[in-house]
């Protein structure tokens, strides 16, 4: 007899698809927020067989701090190419011009929390009313307590304490006028999900997420990799080290670690080695104890 | 390696928080800097153990006011399976949120502490459970070093609660004496209980069969989106997307499509990976038909020779989730499977009092954490099967038409 039991990598794929499909048929503009990082491109690729054999019916949108790792912008066209997508570019570059954000001083300087406003304008310039975006609950605390459809009132903030109960797979869309929601369709998938899915279905990533050498600075403990962006502290060395990125952010605030592997199978291995988080070396959670909950509340993703 | 979402309740003090953090702690799945993070804030509010309930409470406000406000998923995997938790608050102020945790869940994980025995909480989290549909409960004896590991203290546990528990239907319960605090039980077999022949918390967790748990007779394909791609390559293919909620769909099937009521053959059940075989709940999915028939979203494909029922006229257990209690005359929003309707309410039959589980006929006021059966008359025929014979085509959601707020949870009962 067969056993009628999916794996676990199947049963999210296919709730995923389940979310991806439901935005589609109940929101007139929805896009999908895409970072080049490997949990949007997962993201990208469960919209790609959500939709099978139509095309991805909805624009991929990237907010561009203009900090970003050249291999990722290089990869991100590539890829849009290839599967024939729409891609929007906002760029906190413009929102500075603008006036309407204004650049962060200091050696820890990052353009990370500056993404909000240019987030929010770009949605409303899209007049998108569902933004998909590829957070994990397993990531952070706050993102613990994310719905998959996630409501934000006219200002593109979230309140945490007064959110809709969500049950079953029901899930409720309604909304005022310029209202929109945030949707995270891959919410409970662990980063050992992703890497497995990856490898499963040979989805490819940017070469950074493999070891590579790298020239990078040791601060407080984070590898920051050596870019024109990076606000050098004074006695500040710039060393050869063999690294690889967990995740893939701003180049200011990203750090990298010490790691060998250089193929999928490694990168599994050394995720269920691992004894830190993916984010523990991601400068812009370190700032306060509730920096993401802030962060989101406000507008982040 | 499958998938288990099972959901926790309890008080702040029955030791739930620890036998989570037990759980995490023993399949190594605390991270250092997770860790260290927890310990600092612990340090800082001046308690003298790490306390683990740090871990779940994820917003500020939970951790200034030291309680959990909603519900937390938590995740961690053995090489068997792959666990999502529902942790959710236990006061009687949350039954909500025990409700939204228990709506996915395969398993109830039950505290009980072995010194109070069966108390009210218990109860409650065992109705909500029944009502919910979790088909597996497991019932952790807590503590159990507190009464110095005795076999009686267990067994008169056990046998309370299957006393209590019979009037709920087809339920299994597991029952299994732990202490959480030192791990007996856990995730390893305690040395102390040679009395007791069972398994571990966590091999039960990591063996529990559940594949049952999905209903695999009835078949039911609400469709959720149209999909023509009018492409070169594809020019006539019209695709009905959707995720099966129940039974087994093959190519060569006749089926009905609801409500035409036209009846035809699937021709193909596809993917981009290719055509598929069969295609059972939970699989997203898209298929194919033989004839040229009206399909849109809201529609239902249903096996010809097994239809579910149809009706505007319906009765529901529910769950109100809101300050606003539910309007005895007031019209709604609701969602059922892929259709959204609106619904009237024609009457309150009665409330229940989920500490005694007796049936309220005097005061059928239901408001916010109040469970109740209530009968509506919706604006287009529903096709839908009792909960209790399958929880995605017999829950609906109830929206508030002024504040787009979702307000109530319903399981039909008829």
């Amino acid at each position: 007899m067969v056993d009628y039991q999916l794996n676990h990598l199947q049963e999210l794929e296919s709730e995923s698809i389940f979310v991806l499909r439901e935005v589609a048929a109940r929101f007139e503009r929805p896009s999908l927020m895409f970072s080049g990082g490997k949990d949007s491109i997962v993201m990208l690729h469960l919209a790609r067989k959500a939709f099978h054999p139509c095309k991805v019916p909805f624009p991929l949108l990237h907010v561009d701090t203009g900090h970003n790792f050249p291999e990722t912008i290089a990869f991100r066209d590539q890829l849009v190419e290839k599967i024939g997508a729409k891609l929007v570019v906002a760029k906190v570059q413009d929102s500075i011009d603008q006036g309407k954000s204004k650049e962060e001083t200091g050696v820890n300087a990052s353009r990370n929390g500056l993404q909000t406003v240019t987030l929010l304008d770009a949605l409303e310039d899209l007049k998108t009313d569902a933004a998909m975006g590829g957070a994990r609950r397993d990531e952070e605390k706050a993102r613990a307590k994310e719905r998959f459809f996630s409501h934000r009132d006219e200002f593109g903030q979230w309140d945490p304490k007064n959110q809709r109960p969500e049950l079953w797979n029901l899930f409720n869309s309604k909304k005022a006028m310029g209202e929109h929601f945030r949707i995270f369709p891959i919410s409970n998938w662990t980063e050992m999900d992703i890497w497995q899915y990856i490898l499963a279905e040979k989805i490819d990533i940017p070469n950074l997420y493999f070891s590579h050498k790298r020239r990078c600075v040791n601060r407080d403990g984070i590898l920051l990799a050596e870019s024109p962006y990076l606000n050098m502290k004074e006695n500040e060395e710039v060393k050869e080290y063999q690294v690889r990125f967990r995740t893939i952010g701003d180049m200011t605030c990203t750090g990298a670690s010490l790691s060998d592997a250089d193929s999928l199978e490694k990168i599994i291995e050394e995720v269920a080695a691992t004894r830190q988080t993916e984010r523990g070396g991601r400068s812009d959670d370190k700032r306060s104890e509730a920096a993401m909950e802030d962060r989101k509340t406000q507008g982040y993703f | 390696m499958e998938l288990l979402r099972f959901t926790s309740a309890g008080s702040v003090d029955d030791g739930k928080s620890t036998l989570i953090g037990r759980l995490l702690y023993d399949t190594k799945s605390i991270f250092e800097d997770q860790y260290d993070q927890i310990k600092e804030a612990s340090e800082r509010k001046g308690e003298t153990t790490v306390n683990l309930a740090l871990l779940t409470d994820g917003l500020r406000a939970e951790r200034e006011q030291g309680i959990t406000i909603d519900v937390a998923y938590r995740y961690f995997a053995t090489p068997k399976r792959k666990f999502i938790i529902a942790d959710t608050p236990g006061h009687i102020q949350y039954t909500r949120n025990m409700v939204t945790g228990a709506s996915t869940a395969n398993l109830a994980l039950i505290l009980v502490d072995a010194r109070h025995g069966i108390i009210e909480q218990t109860k409650r989290h065992a109705f909500i459970a029944s009502l919910l549909g979790i088909p597996h409960i497991a019932i952790c004896v807590n503590k159990m070093d507190l009464v110095e590991y005795k076999e009686e203290v267990f067994d008169k546990i056990k046998s309370d609660f299957e006393n209590f528990s019979s009037k709920f239907d087809k339920l299994d319960i597991r029952y299994i004496p732990i202490s959480a605090l030192h791990g007996d039980n856990v995730v390893n077999k305690s040395e102390k209980m040679d009395w007791y022949q069972g398994s571990t918390l966590l091999y039960l967790l990591e063996n529990i069969h559940i594949a049952s748990d999905q209903n695999r007779i009835d078949c039911r394909f609400p469709v959720q989106y149209v999909l023509r791609p009018q492409s070169d390559e594809y020019h006539d293919f019209r695709g009905y997307a959707g995720r099966v909620a129940g039974g087994t769909f093959r190519p060569g099937d006749e089926v009905t499509v609801l409500p035409s009521g036209f009846t035809t053959k699937i021709k193909s059940i596809e993917s981009m990976d290719g055509n598929l075989a069969e295609a059972f709940a939970p699989m997203s999915v898209t298929m194919t038909i033989e004839d040229d028939i009206d399909i849109s979203r809201g529609d239902m494909i249903v096996r010809a020779d097994n239809q579910p029922q149809m009706s505007q006229d319906v009765d529901l257990m529910v769950c109100w989730m809101n300050e606003q209690p539910l309007n005895p005359n007031g019209k709604y929003t609701i969602q059922h499977t892929s259709r959204e309707t609106r619904c009237m309410v024609k009457e309150v039959k009665y409330k229940v009092d989920v500490n005694t589980l007796h049936r309220d006929l005097e005061d059928r006021t239901i408001g916010l954490n109040d469970i109740g059966r209530i009968k509506i008359r919706t604006m287009s025929r529903l096709f839908y099967d009792p909960y209790k014979r399958n929880r995605n085509t017999g829950s609906i959601l109830i929206i508030d038409e002024l504040t787009n707020e979702t307000v109530g949870a319903g399981m039909i009962i008829e």
